[in-house]
């Protein structure tokens, strides 16, 4: 099961959902269970026949594009998420991903490479030590999970943008899509790409990211959701093709803006 | 005979009402839902009176339904202000009318004879839950977007208070709704003219 931070008492039901998912693995019985799932709540709303429930989830899934851009708009590149003193770091940082603390994956330092691909004018693969020779920074900021509990830590590593001109990045174009040794992926804008805080993030508290956040390295933005920052992240690539994510192809909000 | 009746509620004041309703009705219960995701209290709200399923279709709900109610509350509070009714219906308001009314009313004997006015403790409970809706909304920004309102989020202290006070205020606005719909039960004809305004 997913470890919580100690605060949060009680079975979680993102946790169990996430369990469930993991354990349907047709993409029809997924489809057909979440669509009666959300039929359950409808009807007990409004009595609406089941033919109509395919129309309100496709109208709640327009909605959410519209909150997309609604997020775009909002969205200040110059604006930063507050920071805080060391003191306020949450311990243990609670770990949380679509998997159980059992499944965390391991991946091996020295035949890690960072693929590049997309609209970039430089795609050599990097070495774990290439990236650590780059320019480091270190942030102290809180992580929001959709789930609705929030913990502080502290994240260091290079900053995004200086990267994405390092690899001559088209940065006209409109996604940044990550593909992680976990299976998982998701995909940014690129204005959040470019934003000051966000970062190839390569060390923990001080210390090697360990696996359970993300060896060898993982997307830290503190001005999105936590299911957009992808760990052990092993390829990039800039796109103008929407990729689309693991969570937001199921239904999770794909801008995930805070 | 009824068609002398006068207008008590105007088209535009049941319009909104019946909005937010729905509004409401879909915020709270996909609002649990999320809730259970991370619950800071020692309990969970069952997953019966809650909707979307998952968390996910919980979120897709609440993030669709904050327009409407936003929408429609903005355009309420607008007409109530701007054709004054919002000055005639509930105010002056006193604290010795709001005691005397309410001590009345605990004993049955508060007159309904003139559906045109609202008694003191109604005009406290309606400008309440007014209060507390734009609580609701504005710790609700803070959550949904904690970084773009600096301000907002400095206001009610950080993302953490803000949870806690959406709850809270969730929860008051269920309290007014639960006083609110026991009182239409006591006097059904309010149903009727918050439907045909009279």
């Amino acid at each position: 099961m997913i470890r919580k931070s100690p605060k949060l008492a009680g079975v979680d039901a993102a946790a169990v959902i996430k369990e469930a998912l993991q354990r349907i693995d047709v993409p029809s019985r997924r489809k057909f269970l979440q669509s009666s799932l959300t039929l359950g709540g409808l009807s007990l709303l409004t009595g609406c026949s089941l033919v109509e429930a395919g129309g309100i989830e496709k109208a709640l899934m327009k909605i959410s594009r519209f909150n997309d851009a609604a997020q775009a708009w909002l969205f200040d590149p110059s604006r930063l998420a507050p920071t805080y003193p060391e003191s306020m770091i949450t311990r243990p940082f609670p770990f949380n991903a679509y998997y159980g603390a059992d499944k965390i994956r391991q991946v091996d330092a020295d035949s890690y490479r960072l693929e590049v691909t997309g609209l970039v004018a430089d795609k050599h693969a990097w070495t774990l030590d290439e990236l650590r020779a780059l320019p480091q920074t270190d942030q102290v900021t809180r992580h929001i999970c959709v789930e609705g509990w929030s913990a502080i830590g502290k994240w260091g590593g290079v900053t995004f943008s200086s990267f994405l001109a390092r690899i001559g990045a088209d940065t006209s174009a409109k996604y940044v899509g990550f593909k992680c040794a976990d299976d998982y992926y998701t995909s940014i804008d690129m204005p959040t790409a470019l934003h000051p805080q966000t970062q190839l993030t390569l060390s923990y508290d001080g210390a090697t990211l360990p696996p359970k956040y993300g060896f060898p390295m993982k997307l830290r933005m503190p001005t999105k959701l936590g299911y957009k920052n992808p760990k052990h992240i092993q390829a990039i690539f800039v796109t103008n093709t929407y990729p689309g994510g693991f969570w937001e192809d199921q239904g999770y909000n794909w801008f995930g803006g805070i | 005979m009824t068609d002398s009746m006068p207008t008590i509620h105007p088209a535009w004041l049941r319009l909104t009402h019946w909005l937010n309703v729905i509004a409401v009705v879909i915020l709270v219960m996909s609002g649990w839902r999320i809730y259970n995701a991370a619950p800071f209290f020692d309990f969970k709200f069952a997953s019966e009176i809650t909707l979307g399923g998952w968390l996910g279709g919980a979120i897709q709900w609440h993030f669709a339904a904050m327009w409407l109610l936003a929408a429609n509350g903005l355009i309420y509070l607008l007409l109530n202000a701007g054709t004054g009714r919002l000055w005639t219906k509930f105010f002056p308001l006193s604290p010795r009318a709001i005691v005397t009314d309410l001590r009345t009313a605990l004993r049955g004997r508060l007159s309904h004879d003139d559906p045109q006015q609202y008694n003191s403790v109604q005009r406290l409970a309606y400008l309440f839950v007014m209060v507390d809706s734009v609580l609701l909304v504005l710790s609700g920004l803070v959550l949904w977007k904690s970084v773009q309102f600096p301000l907002l989020r400095e206001l009610l202290g950080d993302y953490e208070t803000a949870r806690r006070v959406h709850f809270f205020a969730m929860a008051a606005l269920v309290g007014f709704v639960a006083v609110h719909l026991a009182m239409v039960a006591l006097l059904p004809r309010t149903l009727l003219t918050m439907i045909r305004g009279r």
